[in-house]
């Protein structure tokens, strides 16, 4: 089954409140996917050349100071902050590439969830509620950001199989479906250079709308590629570093409703988790068509 | 006396902020049941709200409801004054169940009997697998729509996404709008008086009354895909 929620802030009353706003349609779908939940979040953008990478340590408690440590040395830490046993937020001098090249090469253990310049991704194998809790999501400020609750079927329950996926600069996505062309288009994009840290489904369609990105498609583009070359169900909900965008397959199979007012647009599997939003009662509601890319920020089409 | 002619007794409210869906179908499976009308307020888009109703009450829905809203229902009068989530009114028997909002998919599933009224637009496979029951759509039904539909009859007073009627049987279908495309074994037939009279008559029911019956269009079943042909026999 699954549960996706995604919210894009247009006043700065929402974007100071979206943690709790996230985290409130976040426990909402906990029914739909009671074995993980994970969440990205877009907020305070590093300057040119920096980069904010969210590390994740999959197996053990690993002894983050040593970490910061040894990026400091190697790289230049500009701010760090520890989420937890698990999970930490390291701002480095340098870009994505070289930082990810070098996490690779000496600290093997070490997942990187997301490498960008605003987004950050904490994701756990645990109950919605529970995590909200833990990650302290209420307390959270940004721009815009996703969320999921996992009913694992395509591969097994770890925070690695756990959404969001980003394997693309600032740009991440979150699925409800399961794909079924999913390990030769694997297989083909590593062909074409992508990386991918598991065998889920879900990674695969963010390496996919990453290697159209990569080649200079915009993020609309990039979905409409989708539906060429993805077989499987999905309903998508997908950031970019300014940017939201929902896609659905053609045949629409997994749920997907949509709300919008003047301080924000929101998109959820199911309307009880638009219904904690301020204003849901008065917002424009619909449920989005099959095969139609719907986006927003700078991911919108060029009018 | 309320403007229904109750007296307040008769008007029993649910707040779904606090009491569960599941204590409303607890009260609606009694077929003894005095009260006429229930009002549930707050549903806040919750699933399986007036399930499995089966006395002639009237369960009035102030807001959007989740999934499988008034599924099963039995002679109650069921209105949803908001939208309605996946399954609205699946496998109904009898009664009616009116939409105010939009429905989402598969709306009327398998529904045997009654009728469900939908005053917005529903989203696809509307009145899949129909097997007796009534469905009327002021505005437009999405793909997909009355899938393999056996009996009962749809009508729509808007447009219609692709595949309208997949290997369809013996339900009849109304449509005003266009058509994006007929599925397997789905044809247009034409319209006689008693199809114009069937259509008025539901319209009728679903209280639409600013419709002009002779711009419907009749749609059913070929029947060339669900009769054995001799001719076919080597592909078994």
């Amino acid at each position: 089954m699954c549960g996706i929620v995604g919210i894009y802030s247009k006043s700065p009353a929402v974007s100071d409140q979206l943690g709790r706003h996230l985290s409130d349609m976040l426990v909402q779908m906990g029914d739909r996917g009671p074995d993980s939940a994970g969440i990205a979040i877009y907020r305070d953008p590093v300057a040119d050349g920096l980069c904010k990478l969210s590390l994740h340590a999959p197996d053990a408690e690993v002894d983050w100071d040593a970490v910061i440590a040894e990026l400091e040395s190697a790289l230049g830490v500009i701010s760090h902050r520890i989420v937890g046993p698990q999970h930490a937020l390291v701002a480095v001098a340098a870009d994505a590439a070289t930082a990810q090249v070098h996490l690779a090469a000496t600290l093997p253990a070490l997942a990187v969830a997301s490498a960008g310049s605003t987004i950050e991704i904490y994701k756990d194998a645990i109950r919605p509620a529970e995590f909200a809790e833990r990650f302290a999501l209420e307390r959270i400020s940004g721009t815009h950001a996703l969320g999921h609750t996992r009913m694992a079927t395509e591969s097994k329950v770890t925070t690695a199989g756990s959404h969001p996926f980003s394997t693309g600069q600032d740009v991440c996505l979150v699925h409800n479906g399961s794909l079924s062309n999913h390990n030769r288009l694997r297989r083909q994009l590593r062909e074409q250079g992508m990386a991918f840290q598991t065998e889920n489904d879900t990674e695969v369609a963010a390496g996919y709308v990453a290697w159209r990105l990569r080649d200079g498609a915009t993020l609309h583009e990039a979905l409409e590629g989708c539906l060429e070359d993805l077989d499987g169900f999905y309903t998508f909900a997908v950031g970019t570093r300014d940017g939201f965008a929902v896609l659905r397959d053609p045949i629409a199979c997994k749920p997907a409703i949509m709300a919008e007012t003047d301080d924000w647009v929101a998109m959820a599997s199911e309307y009880r988790a638009l219904a904690v939003l301020p204003g849901a009662d008065e917002a424009r509601l619909w449920e989005p068509e099959p095969a139609t890319v719907y986006s927003w920020g700078s991911a919108a089409v060029p009018s | 006396m309320t403007a229904d002619g109750l007296t307040a007794e008769q008007i029993v409210t649910f707040d779904l902020s606090e009491a569960k869906p599941r204590e409303l179908n607890a009260v609606l499976h009694d077929p003894d049941i005095t009260s006429a009308t229930y009002r549930v307020i707050n549903p806040g888009g919750r699933h399986s709200i007036a399930v499995g109703a089966v006395a002639p009450v009237s369960v009035d829905i102030d807001g959007h409801a989740g999934y499988y809203c008034a599924g099963m229902n039995q002679l109650a009068h069921v209105r949803v004054r908001g939208n309605a989530g996946t399954g609205v009114a699946e496998n109904m028997m009898s009664g009616t169940v009116v939409v105010e909002g939009d429905a989402s998919q598969s709306a009327g599933a398998t529904a045997r009997g009654g009728l469900l009224v939908i005053e917005g637009s529903a989203s696809a496979r509307c009145g899949i697998s129909l097997k007796g029951a009534d469905i009327v759509v002021r505005g437009s039904i999405g793909h997909m729509s009355a899938f393999m539909a056996q009996t009962g009859r749809i009508v729509v007073c808007g447009d219609v996404g692709e595949a309208l009627g997949d290997s369809l049987y013996e339900a009849r279908i109304y449509v005003r709008g266009s058509v994006k495309s007929l599925g397997a074994d789905c044809v247009e037939k034409p319209m006689r008086e008693e199809h114009v009279a069937e259509v008025a008559e539901l319209l009728q029911r679903a209280g639409i009354d600013d419709q002009d019956t002779a711009d419907f269009r009749r749609y059913g079943s070929a029947r060339s895909l669900y009769h054995f042909n001799v001719d076919d026999a080597q592909a078994y």
